[in-house]
């Protein structure tokens, strides 16, 4: 038996994972990071996007949206605004959101305005994040 | 002495007011149940993420971070706090109270003051003052993270622009199920978060940064806001239902008694009543014998 890692998803409405696994991969600043047991501390910012996490045979996809993690002693804690397991993930909900954050992002960039630009992206983001998770890439 | 009828009525009115309240207690005693588990739930991240900050923070110059640094004052920004709803005893009035002092003295220190409200009843207290610059409303109901983190970015936003040097955030606290109090915490410019055990070095965890340590703060810092308005908006749901809960036992027990006083002078007055037929009866059936 490989060792283990603690891994552990907590968000404003409460933790939403505790489980020792074998690997994490998550979507860092700096782009895809994995992390073994016994990795050194690390901290680092999230970006939305999708978090896998393996154990035995068994994958797990998550997806999470800003924030950061941090590992030490064994453990590691993402503190994220939101995340939602793949297989719990409405995938027409998040193919419609998709298609809405295109149309307004498209109508933003038009009217210039930075502000609700910079909030369809990230709806866009998250939309599309959902729907990889789900297994559905896009 | 009033009339037979007219207490009878006045007694069912009240008795259906005790219904009324009876339910309105046990209403809010289950949503304080429900705002009490998410505090409980958000108490976690809340941990974390002050933990974080106080490894962060303690480490570095609080001047090159816009959201830190402290200016001199001259406009104070007030985030007041309050719940959507009245009739919950004097909770938000409390807090209308302390805000309304503490826009005294500011202004009495020569700042301009100019007042964010969250809540309904903030909005309707202050938006004859002429010094709303913002409110939120409607959002009480359902605690919502990305509600907070408008609110947050809002204020933020002026912050930076200059249009405040200073955020205080007034909202009503959570005691317990019997205390709320009123309560204002520093907002903005956000203060770097001493813990004593990082201070004195005992924390000696030398973590890797990814980007950089000051990077990090950078997106740190907003969500630091996001947290601690979020925070106030749970404690102020918890506390509202909680005060709720107490002014709706008192007012079913206020009904019971004064139902119980109706009750008398309803059976004095049948009595008299009765008495008064009685004695005509009688008057009566002595006549007749004449």
């Amino acid at each position: 038996m490989a060792e283990t890692i603690k891994l552990e998803v907590v968000t404003p409405n409460g933790a939403v994972l505790s489980e020792d696994v074998d690997i994490v991969t998550a979507p860092g600043y700096g782009g895809e990071f994995g992390v073994l047991a016994n990795h050194a501390p690390f901290l680092s910012t999230i970006k939305i996007g999708v978090m896998t996490y393996k154990k035995g045979t068994q994958a797990e996809q998550v997806m999470i949206s800003g924030g950061f993690c941090k590992v030490s002693d064994n453990q590691i804690t993402f503190l994220v605004e939101s995340a939602e397991f793949g297989h719990e993930i409405d995938v027409n909900r998040a193919l419609l959101a998709k298609e809405r954050a295109e149309k307004r992002l498209a109508a933003a960039r038009q009217q210039q305005e930075k502000i609700n630009q910079v909030r369809a992206e990230a709806a866009l983001q998250r939309a599309m994040a959902r729907l990889r998770a789900a297994g559905n890439g896009a | 002495m009033p009339s037979l009828k007219d207490v009878k009525t006045k007694i069912q009115g009240v008795k259906k007011t005790s219904q009324i309240t009876k339910a309105m207690n046990m209403v809010a005693a289950s949503k304080l149940r429900g705002a009490q588990q998410k505090m409980e739930n958000f108490r976690p991240y809340a941990d974390q993420f002050n933990a974080a900050m106080t490894s962060l923070s303690g480490s570095m110059e609080t001047s090159q971070f816009p959201l830190m640094e402290s200016r001199a004052v001259q406009s104070v920004e007030l985030v007041v706090v309050t719940s959507d709803r009245g009739l919950c005893g004097s909770f938000n009035s409390n807090i209308l109270k302390t805000a309304e002092k503490t826009i005294k003295r500011l202004e009495s220190e020569g700042n301009t003051v100019k007042l964010v409200c969250v809540g309904k009843k903030a909005n309707r207290y202050f938006r004859k003052s002429g010094k709303v610059r913002k409110a939120f409303v409607d959002i009480m109901g359902n605690f919502q993270m990305y509600n907070a983190r408008e609110i947050a970015q809002d204020v933020a936003a002026n912050f930076l622009a200059g249009g405040s040097d200073q955020v205080q955030l007034i909202y009503g606290s959570f005691k317990s199920v019997g205390v709320q109090r009123p309560a204002s915490r520093d907002f903005l410019p956000i203060r770097p978060v001493i813990d004593e055990a990082a201070a004195s070095g005992t924390e000696g965890v030398d973590y890797i940064y990814e980007p950089s340590p000051t990077e990090i703060m950078d997106v740190l810092l907003p969500l630091y806001l996001n947290v601690m308005v979020y925070h106030s908006m749970l404690e102020v749901g918890a506390s509202e239902h909680a005060a709720r809960m107490n002014a709706m036992d008192n007012a079913t027990k206020a009904c019971s008694d004064i139902i119980k006083n109706l009750t008398l002078i309803y059976n004095k007055a049948r009595q008299a009543g009765i008495t008064a037929e009685l004695m005509d009866i009688v008057g009566g059936a002595e006549a007749l014998k004449g």
